[in-house]
């Protein structure tokens, strides 16, 4: 009805008195498989392009094509890149999920839609904004088989206008995207470029936000943590990697595939590595062990299930000492789970993976930079510590763009460990495999093939003892069980460690890993500004932890420790870890749902907790 | 006075002698099939002169997984775990393609636990060579029935297996090892020169050792008995090698005697016991494999050789050097590479 119209108007014009500006979350809603990824692609880097912090997230189905998948984009002028509960703009391309998700909107919210799907009769306290895609794609796009690819691209031009998105920006991250397809990329801006006309001519601004450009992106990239990952283990020198695809691990892997092959051939066209598609995750971490026995850089990527099946050969590796790096980027769980949706749920099973008396070394990264610089480190550690070394990465940080500082050439060379030499072998005259030689419960080993005749040890997951010979002596085991105990020890002190945010002054402390990072960093600003707390902050970066994170705990009444999963399970490795007396001052918020962890809950339950 | 002049240590061609490839004391059973197969290893090492130091010496778990403990101690060897040590050796493999890895497994290990990994390394071609020492049981665990044991065979506790037999070398034919034989633990012969072939082949050898368990598996019923074995052994070829480092001429008859040149310019003579069977035709092996288990024969000889398949490594197109001690220089992209990539994500 027509007065029902122009109130809303009036509401509207109300709202956009007060414009918002770099500071807005934009919602896509389409179907998986329609060619939106590279539309939002574009419109993230066009707002990146204008200088202002922005992320990117893709929730999709476990699913090739055709079940809704929504893109959230989020600008912010104070670089929070989280995620944002409350959506402020909504695209709503897909007809399946359009009145569910324009009636989850909060009063307020802009929802631009398709002309047919007639949104704007569902709800009153939204300002809504109609394109007719299929009739602007037909005027750009004279091959209707393309129509489908291209009608997307019209919401970035139509975005661009309502939102003051420079037109400039869009073009150059468009022809970016599609690099050397020129004809795509000219197809591709005609559609963008109608799509800008028709809110120039149509549609008239009713909401308050908008972009204005920023010098905070100055320098910095974009780049999801399965390629920095990737990058990381090139530029760590990794000779071998083994592999059987699994979401969202699948990417890290092709990552590492698409940079060796450009960057890792010799100038005779020879490969410098050698890369396995295995038949499962049991001869992926098999290669790995192999590998890793006879002295390469081994790696394998995977998710929570390849985990499980790793486990007999985790066990082997950490009592027969052999290095390797196994990347987990985790999805939610138990069995199949959700396996398109985020979590940090393996930790408790991966930490000690096997059976007996197993534990593995784990590192946390929580940014692309950290992915990349961990991805380098893993190698040097595994191979110090002759173990294997987990890298806990998840589907959030793995599979979404984030804005990162530039990655830094690593200064530190590569670190090979304990390795004898037959020149070693000549001065020393014989080695025992397993003896603790410098006290740091850190053994020699030598590799298959090395030219003496002291070289060549036996390498089996039954007793053995110093000499790595079969041994099923008490004191044997024992001591090498201690040994080895006395390895884990040491590694504490010499993992990334952990990073203090805050002065420690504080009566509360929240500790967190991996990717709540960015939830935390926001939430401990609407703490301090919404309930006056100030809790400092710790991030947790490697396991076994670090001394100093007990220290956090003794200094801080209560601690929250911020996860996601359900059943705290950092949480459980910190109570395993520190002294009794320390235990009750921690706190858990653990909390899963399959999105990524956002602010708002974090400072929801916190203050309530508090205010108990 | 008589003069007694001692001989000269008999040595190999790189100057070692046969204890330099001699493994510590089995602790496997007196008459056991294995101890027999390890002792051909060394034979056929110390003769083919194979450096030890060379030899990565692989295995899974059961009775046959033991035995690299029993052999070459100068070799470096990896025990893994059960059915799984195709993988490690693929690891190795690639860490290191100048080392030559020799697997040995058992039936369970490979045709059971470890059949997934066992027909994959099948399919790549790897260099390897892969030893089954197949006694139709599991010894370790005493005495159940293995997946190679044939219907109709009968266990000690009088239990028949019903269930037929996986044939591990046709399984190997069919996927793409280029080097396939069984033979029988107790034919010092025929073994020593399927593994003399096998040293000199390069990719995939898959041989299958009847290997009798005198303690679970040797009795009346059992068709992976020594009688059983003398008695249905078929022979397909009388073998003989002829190493690429001996410059010998011997003449053959080319109408009864098929010669092989291997991949290291050793020579494989079979002379033909079965007019009609060619080693280089797959079709041919797997259906005389089929024909010999309609008939209840076992057999034995080389049944699939291939010498022109690229290998694993060929496909991989590895530089010559070990990938496991490449340099820093190598395998860290400059500076320059990591610059580049950030301005294409700026």
């Amino acid at each position: 009805m027509a007065t029902t119209d122009v109130g809303l108007h009036e509401s509207a014009s109300q709202a956009s008195i007060a414009p918002v500006v770099n500071n807005m979350s934009i919602q896509v809603a389409t179907v998986n498989g329609s060619g939106s990824q590279s539309s939002n692609t574009v419109l993230l880097r066009s707002i990146f392009q204008m200088g202002i912090p922005v992320s990117g997230k893709n929730l999709f189905p476990s699913n090739i094509a055709g079940l809704p998948t929504w893109y959230t984009i989020r600008a912010n002028k104070d670089g929070y890149v989280a995620r944002k509960k409350e959506i402020d703009f909504l695209v709503a391309m897909n007809p399946e999920t359009a009145s569910v998700d324009v009636m989850s909107l909060s009063a307020g919210a802009a929802v631009l839609y398709d002309e047919p799907l007639r949104l704007d009769s569902l709800r009153q306290d939204l300002i809504f904004y109609s394109v007719p895609y299929d009739k602007l794609v037909a005027t750009v796009c004279p091959e209707a088989k393309l129509r489908k690819l291209v009608k997307n691209m019209i919401y970035v031009g139509v975005l661009a206008k309502l939102l003051e998105i420079d037109m400039g920006e869009v073009e150059k991250a468009l022809r970016k995207q599609f690099a050397k397809k020129v004809k795509a990329a000219n197809l591709n801006f005609a559609a963008a470029q109608a799509g800008y006309d028709y809110a120039v001519a149509n549609l008239s601004k009713r909401d308050p936000y908008r972009v204005e450009r920023m010098d905070k992106t100055q320098g910095k990239v974009i780049i999801d943590g399965n390629s920095a990952s990737a990058l990381g283990c090139v530029f760590a020198g990794v000779t071998m990697m083994s592999w059987y695809p699994i979401t969202p691990s699948s990417s890290l892997a092709e990552g590492v595939i698409e940079y060796l092959k450009r960057f890792r051939i010799t100038p005779e066209g020879k490969a410098t590595f050698a890369v396995v598609q295995a038949e499962d995750e049991l001869a992926a971490i098999g290669m790995v062990l192999g590998a890793g026995w006879a002295g390469a850089r081994a790696m394998t990527t995977t998710s929570g299930p390849g985990i499980s099946l790793m486990s007999e050969f985790a066990g082997l590796a950490y009592y027969a000492e052999i290095p390797g790096v196994i990347w987990d980027v985790q999805r939610v769980g138990p069995s199949t789970g959700l396996p398109t949706r985020t979590s940090q749920g393996d930790l408790l099973s991966t930490a000690f993976l096997s059976h007996g008396d197993t534990k593995h070394i784990m590192l946390f990264p929580a940014s692309p930079l950290e992915c990349f610089e961990m991805g380098m480190e893993a190698f040097n550690v595994a191979e110090k510590f002759q173990t294997l070394v987990f890298v806990m990465s998840d589907l959030d940080l793995g599979m979404n763009n984030w804005m990162s500082e530039p990655f830094a050439y690593p200064e530190k060379p590569i670190q090979r460990g304990k390795v004898l030499t037959k020149e070693d072998l000549d001065r020393l005259g014989s080695f025992g495999r397993y003896q603790d030689v410098d006290g740091d419960g850190i053994p020699y080993r030598t590799l298959p093939g090395t030219e003496h005749p002291k070289a060549a040890y036996f390498t089996r997951g039954s007793g053995h003892n110093a000499m790595a010979q079969y041994s099923e002596r008490p004191e044997d085991y024992e001591n090498n069980m201690l040994r080895l105990n006395r390895k884990f020890e040491l590694a504490r002190r010499l993992l990334p460690g952990p990073l203090l945010q805050g002065y420690g002054k504080s009566e509360i402390g929240i500790i967190a890993f991996g990717t709540s990072h960015w939830a935390i960093t926001e939430s401990i600003d609407q703490l301090r500004d919404e309930h006056n707390l100030t809790p400092d902050y710790l991030r947790i970066r490697a396991y076994p932890f670090a001394p100093e994170i007990a220290d956090f705990v003794r200094s801080h009444r209560r601690v929250y420790v911020v996860e996601q999963n359900r059943d705290a399970q950092l949480f459980s490795l910190l109570k395993l870890d520190l002294e009794s007396e320390l235990t009750p001052r921690l706190r858990s918020l653990a909390r899963l749902d399959g999105l990524p962890l956002d602010a708002r809950s974090v400072t929801d339950e916190l203050a309530a907790k508090e205010a108990q | 006075m008589s003069t007694t002049s001692t001989p000269p240590p008999k040595v190999n061609r790189l100057g070692l002698s046969a204890i330099d490839y001699r493994g510590g004391k089995t602790t496997l059973c007196a008459g056991c099939g294995h101890n027999a197969i390890s002792e051909r290893i060394i034979d056929a090492l110390y003769e083919m002169g194979v450096q030890p130091e060379r030899v990565a010496k692989l295995s899974g778990i059961g009775c046959s997984s033991k035995s690299p403990a029993y052999f070459l101690n100068r070799a470096h060897a990896f025990n893994a775990v059960h059915g799984r040590m195709p993988s490690v050796a693929t690891g190795a493999v690639l860490a290191n393609q100048s080392l030559m890895a020799l697997g040995v497994s058992g039936d369970g290990d490979s045709a059971s636990i470890g059949i997934g990994q066992f027909v994959h390394l099948m399919r790549r071609n790897l260099p390897i060579i892969y030893i089954i020492e197949d006694n139709g049981v599991y010894g370790l665990t005493k005495g159940q029935l293995s997946a190679t044991a044939d219907v109709g065979s009968k266990l000690k506790t009088g239990v028949i297996n019903e269930l037929p037999p996986i044939d591990t070398c046709e399984l190997a034919v069919s996927l793409g090892a280029t080097f396939v034989g069984r033979s029988f633990s107790g034919d010092k012969r025929q073994l020593s020169a399927m593994l003399k072939a096998a040293v000199a082949h390069r990719g995939t050898v898959m041989l299958d050792v009847v290997s009798p368990c005198v303690t679970f598996n040797d009795h009346e019923g059992s068709t992976k008995s020594y009688k059983f074995m003398q008695d249905h052994d078929e022979p397909l070829q009388e073998i003989s090698f002829i190493p690429g480092f001996e410059d010998i001429e011997i003449e053959y008859d080319p109408g009864t005697t098929l010669e092989v040149e291997m991949h290291d310019g050793s020579r494989l003579r079979l002379r033909k016991l079965e007019e009609d069977y060619d080693p280089t035709d797959k079709v041919r092996a797997i259906t005389r494999m089929n024909e010999a288990k309609r008939d209840g024969e076992i057999l034995t000889g080389v049944l699939y050789v291939n010498t022109q398949a690229p290998t694993f490594l060929d496909m991989l197109n590895l530089t010559d050097d070990p990938l496991a001690t490449l340099p820093q220089s190598v395998v860290r992209p400059g500076r320059e590479v990591l610059e580049q990539v950030m301005e294409e994500l700026r």
